[in-house]
């Protein structure tokens, strides 16, 4: 007998959706576990149908992060919340100077979601994780009732193994240093907002998502010992990040407007909605700080990689013990980039 | 955007400040107010106080339209939305101003009340169409800019006769409010060469309604728009009529502003609105035909008519600077909550929440020229 028949019929992942059985052990998890996870997946350890998976680790760092996803609406231009997943998951990895290794993935699926979005978020996850080489080796599924969740909430883990001698961290800023910036800013989130319910208006921007890892290796590669640190900047966008970055190190930054990327697309919605595009969300840019005696290989590095081809030197840190990240306007004068406070709001006049 | 980068211009912009400089006399002092929260905004986001010589003061006026609603009107929202049939439409900017006591309308959201964020005037309409066994009420606010998309609300509420949606009425005129300061302000306390005038609000209501206190006052005004290029020529161009004696009104944002403003928009104005006796501003206390209500013919959308509640008069926090701020008279770095117990995340007054806010422009954009500023002295 095979398996198929042990686990009773197929998905209808055409009209199908998911309900309570779904989540509740039995053999429709199991089916639906089978059905649209494990083909999406597709791997020798979900193969083994075990509740965990086994593997070697070599010499060397470790290096592990965690991360959920709660992205409305789920699809957007340029992506969907299961190639954010795995994308970011990735990112967090590769930005201690890492190689990721192994993922897992955790769902909390909506009473009444449909198979088929199920199964589009599941290949678009599957196929991120194989490009990046870093299969997704175990998982789990639960199913809450109707208005309980938003169609999908993904939960990933991700491990990844760096050199002994690689200790990349926010702290380690020091006044001269260069900010370098991997590409355009605010994409991604304009791209999102573009289909918010309320807010929708026609842009071509899509989202940035990307995973860095192998424009990582190519830094590290060109100057491992003179990169301090490296950081995406998703949620609060390149102003975020910054801050961070100073508030950790104990130091302060300044950056030039006029050396920021920013796509005139970008720039247009920004100008529209009353948002500030340092303050929107990233999905596939670093932020790396580098000893300045190194910035031209790492960038040369950044620029011949095509998630680098915009890289641009952006700022310097500087010394500040109010840890104030400055910006010269393209205007002529300075100001102070902020980490946003509460939700960004669209002003009243 | 090539548009907008035209008045973003930095070598441009290098260009007027040489010629402010070099038309600013050394032995005065020039003090210009702007008038809005949107050029503000500007002059802090993009620096322009940076490209100015000392001798030139900008003093930040009161045309935030959330800074000056008095809190009282946060609690009669509040009031508003905690009744069990109402819907409280509001715009993002209004959630977290103070009421009394710590109270808002996200505090209220979040302990039940209905209170819903709204992009524009037409989405809580639509929402009254959508859901006809609610009361929906949309806070209406602002100045000019801000009245005729409300007025475009009642029409259409009126057309499709919908008998559940109302506004809860706040719109406040500008005129008005710069006269008072004008009446109000000691030349001590408060030097005022002239103002830089509103930008949106000019292109509803035109240059002429600043003509009878420009000269009655002998103070000039230019109105400009809200990219910082415009804002620096304003500054110059009020400059050469300081210089040259003059007290007049000018336009410098003739890209979108007409002496006379949008006259459709007015009529409808006209139509829809009566002005109040009174109408009380946070930091400038009532002033006279300043505020808006609906006419006799547009009663059933009042929501105050509708829902009568208790007029509130709530004490602002003692130590909140907020009125002397928006008068003119002090710094938001004078205030001793700013940066401390006041900061956008914990607002202690309705300037630290609006972007358009003094408070809040000074504490994103500008905090640290208060410490260049301690360190120097
Ligand atoms: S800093 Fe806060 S408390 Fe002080 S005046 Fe501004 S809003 Fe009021």
């Amino acid at each position: 007998m095979n398996k198929i028949d042990l686990l009773g019929r197929k998905l209808d992942l055409r009209h199908g959706c998911v309900d309570l059985s779904h989540g509740s052990g039995g053999r429709a998890m199991t089916r639906l576990i089978a059905d649209i996870f494990h083909a999406a997946f597709d791997n020798d350890w979900l193969r083994a149908g075990n509740d965990q998976s086994a593997f070697d680790v070599s010499a060397g760092r470790m290096v592990m992060t965690t991360d959920s996803y709660v992205v409305s609406p789920l699809f957007f231009p340029g992506g969907d919340i299961g190639l954010l997943a795995v994308n970011g998951t990735i990112n967090d990895i590769a930005m201690a100077g890492a190689r990721p290794l192994y993922m897992s993935a955790s769902f909390i699926i909506e009473e009444g979601f449909p198979f088929v979005d199920l199964q589009r978020i599941a290949r678009s996850m599957g196929a991120a994780s194989r490009a990046a080489n870093t299969p997704i080796i175990t998982g789990d599924t639960k199913v809450v009732e109707r208005g309980k969740a938003d169609g999908v909430f993904i939960s990933t883990a991700c491990v990844g193994a760096a050199p002994k001698d690689v200790e990349l961290s926010a702290d380690r800023a020091r006044p001269g240093d260069v900010i370098l910036l991997s590409g355009s800013i605010g994409d991604h989130g304009v791209a999102v907002m573009s289909k918010r319910e309320n807010l929708s208006f026609e842009t071509d921007i899509l989202s940035d998502t990307a995973a860095l890892q192998d424009l990582v290796a190519a830094m590290m590669a060109a100057g491992h010992a003179s990169i301090r640190a490296m950081r995406d900047p998703t949620r609060g966008g390149l102003a975020a990040t910054l801050n961070e970055i100073a508030y950790q190190s104990r130091v302060g930054a300044r950056i030039d407007e006029a050396a920021l990327p920013i796509k005139p697309q970008v720039a247009a919605a920004c100008e529209l909605l009353g948002l500030d595009p340092l303050n929107v969300a990233n999905e596939g840019k670093l932020v790396a700080i580098v000893s300045p005696e190194a910035t031209e290989g790492v960038l040369n590095a950044m620029r011949a990689h095509p998630l680098g081809a915009d890289a641009a030197r952006i700022g310097e840190i500087i010394d500040d013990d109010h840890c104030f990240v400055q910006m010269t306007t393209a205007f002529g004068g300075l100001r102070i980039v902020d980490w946003l406070s509460g939700e960004q709001l669209p002003r009243i006049c | 955007m090539k548009h907008l980068d035209e008045y973003r211009d930095g070598a441009l912009a290098r260009g007027v400040a040489r010629r402010i400089a070099k038309e600013a006399q050394d032995r005065r002092v020039y003090s210009f107010m702007e008038f809005c929260g949107g050029h503000t905004h500007a002059i802090s986001r993009y620096g322009i106080e940076d490209l100015l010589p000392p001798n030139i003061r900008l003093i930040h006026g009161p045309g935030c339209p959330v800074c000056v609603l008095p809190s009282g009107r946060i609690d009669e929202a509040i009031e508003l939305g905690k009744r069990d049939n109402v819907t409280l439409c509001v715009y993002g900017d209004l959630m977290r101003v103070p009421g009394s006591n710590g109270a808002s309308l996200a505090r209220a959201k979040a302990n039940g009340a209905d209170v819903r964020m709204v992009y524009s005037t037409l989405d809580a309409v639509k929402i009254a169409e959508n859901d006809p066994r609610r009361q929906i009420v949309f806070f209406a606010i602002g100045f000019e800019t801000t009245t005729p998309p409300t007025a475009m609300a009642i029409r259409l509420a009126q057309r499709k006769k919908l008998e559940n949606f109302s506004i809860f009425c706040n719109h406040v005129l500008t005129p008005p409010a710069m006269r008072k300061i004008l009446e109000t302000s000691d030349s001590q306390a408060l030097p005022l060469d002239g103002f830089i005038g509103p930008a949106h609000v000019s292109t509803i209501i035109g240059t002429a309604p600043y003509r009878a206190f420009a000269r009655e006052f002998q103070k000039p005004v230019v109105v400009a728009g809200f990219e910082p290029l415009d804002v620096l020529q304003a500054i110059l161009m009020l400059i050469l009529q300081v210089n040259g004696g003059h007290a007049e009104v000018e336009n410098e944002y003739i890209r979108a502003v007409t002496e006379d403003g949008n006259r459709i928009a007015l009529a409808e104005i006209a139509d829809i609105f009566e002005l109040r006796e009174s109408f009380e501003w946070r930091g400038l206390g009532e002033i006279p035909a300043s505020g808006l209500r609906l006419r006799e013919g547009y009663w059933e959308f009042d929501a105050e008519r509708r829902f009568p509640v208790d007029k509130r008069f709530a004490r602002d926090n003692p130590a909140c600077e907020c009125g002397a701020i928006l008068r003119g008279v002090k710094h938001p770095r004078d205030c001793k909550l700013f940066g401390g117990a006041c900061t956008p995340e914990t607002p202690m007054g309705a300037c630290m929440v609006s972007s358009e806010g003094s408070c809040a422009a000074y504490w994103s954009y500008g905090r640290f020229r208060a410490f260049e500023r301690k360190a120097a002295e």
